[in-house]
């Protein structure tokens, strides 16, 4: 016969379990982001002039318009920057060379996505802190609730010898009435 | 069990601290990284002139305006005042204008419209504009004796930011 504690217990080990599914899962996440990053700026096949501007520019901050890219902005200023950026290109100038121009006249202002270094690695850092903390207070959490529930049901359910006398006859009427009422 | 709780309030602070900063600052204003450093070199068609290379200006304090015929009212208004700076300095420091994203006849009849006796001329292609950062107009750059940036005018040029910027890098 298993004692009251050891009933306790049950619920939390199922999410003790639950929380490793939990940790497989947020690694697999972590394990997919950092593929995804590593993927994505993969060195690519020679492609059209004009693809390759239009790729500069979308990294690019549009100065005028300071909500859209160079490559999206309509503005005279982007127009020329983009200009400037085929020039380049056409100099054989790699990407990473004109992006370092542009950031050497505007700043590190001018980049969409700041670059992965110092005080901005918060930017970077940040989104997935939170969402390790955010799995933490879940976990945590739910392990607090569900003991807290498993200390309060103590004695109740099923298979378990009543905890009192008076909760016996309670039954013993309960099933009595559920008898008449299936006759 | 009262101090667990005070964590919880205590882990935001330096959420809020970091959001509090993130307030003071201007999403808008664009430090220059250009100051204190070697003036781009640029070489340019003046208009009714011949080319003028920023080069042959070393050894004068030069105030380098970008200005568009389209800017207004800013450029309107600093126009007289840069007229009168070039004239104050003239012997020891010069005033040159970049006309950016222009019509020349626009910028011609800009240059008529307020008299300008210094030296202005079209930037084609913007290349001199961005080789100096430029977001917008009016810019101004204070070059020193030596061709390095000592300071950026973003919006009108004034006759105090003149005489603030411009009299001690001509004292000898």
């Amino acid at each position: 016969m298993r004692s009251p504690a050891s009933r306790v217990r049950n619920p939390q080990s199922a999410i003790r379990r639950g929380g490793l599914r939990v940790w497989g899962m947020l690694c697999l996440l972590a394990a997919a982001v950092a593929l995804a990053g590593a993927a994505a700026p993969a060195p690519q096949a020679p492609q059209d002039l004009e693809e390759q501007v239009r790729e500069i520019a979308a990294q690019l901050r549009c100065p005028v318009c300071q909500n859209l890219s160079v490559g999206d902005s309509p503005s005279g200023l982007a127009n020329e920057m983009r200009g400037v950026i085929r020039e380049k290109l056409k100099a054989g100038e790699s990407r990473q060379q004109i992006e370092a121009y542009f950031t050497s006249k505007y700043g590190e202002w001018i980049l969409l996505a700041p670059m992965k270094k110092g005080f901005n690695l918060l930017a970077w850092g940040l989104p997935f802190v939170g969402i390790v903390a955010g799995a933490f207070a879940v976990v945590f959490l739910t392990r607090r609730w569900a003991g807290r529930e498993g200390a309060t049901d103590g004695g109740g359910g099923e298979g378990v010898p009543p905890a009192n006398p008076e909760d016996a006859a309670y039954r013993e009427r309960l099933r009595r009435e559920l008898d008449e009422f299936a006759r | 069990m009262s101090w667990k709780k005070a964590l919880i309030p205590l882990a935001a602070l330096p959420l809020i601290g970091l959001l509090a900063y993130g307030f003071t600052t201007d999403p808008r204003a664009i430090p220059s990284p250009l100051i204190k450093k070697p003036a781009p070199p640029f070489t340019m068609t003046v208009y009714d002139g011949g080319p003028l290379s920023l080069e042959g200006l070393r050894g004068k304090v030069v105030l380098l305006n970008f200005w568009a015929s389209w800017c207004f009212p800013a450029c309107y208004e600093e126009a007289p005042e840069l007229e009168r700076a070039w004239r104050a300095y003239r012997d020891r420091g010069l005033v040159v204008g970049v006309d950016i994203q222009d019509t020349e006849a626009a910028g011609r009849q800009f240059i008529d419209q307020f008299k300008l006796t210094f030296a202005n001329g079209p930037d084609p292609g913007g290349k001199i504009a961005i080789d100096y950062g430029v977001y917008g107009v009016p810019e101004t750059f204070v070059i020193d004796r030596q061709g390095v940036i000592a300071h950026k005018q973003v919006g009108g040029v004034t006759d105090q930011m003149v005489a603030e910027q411009v009299e001690p890098l001509l004292k000898p």
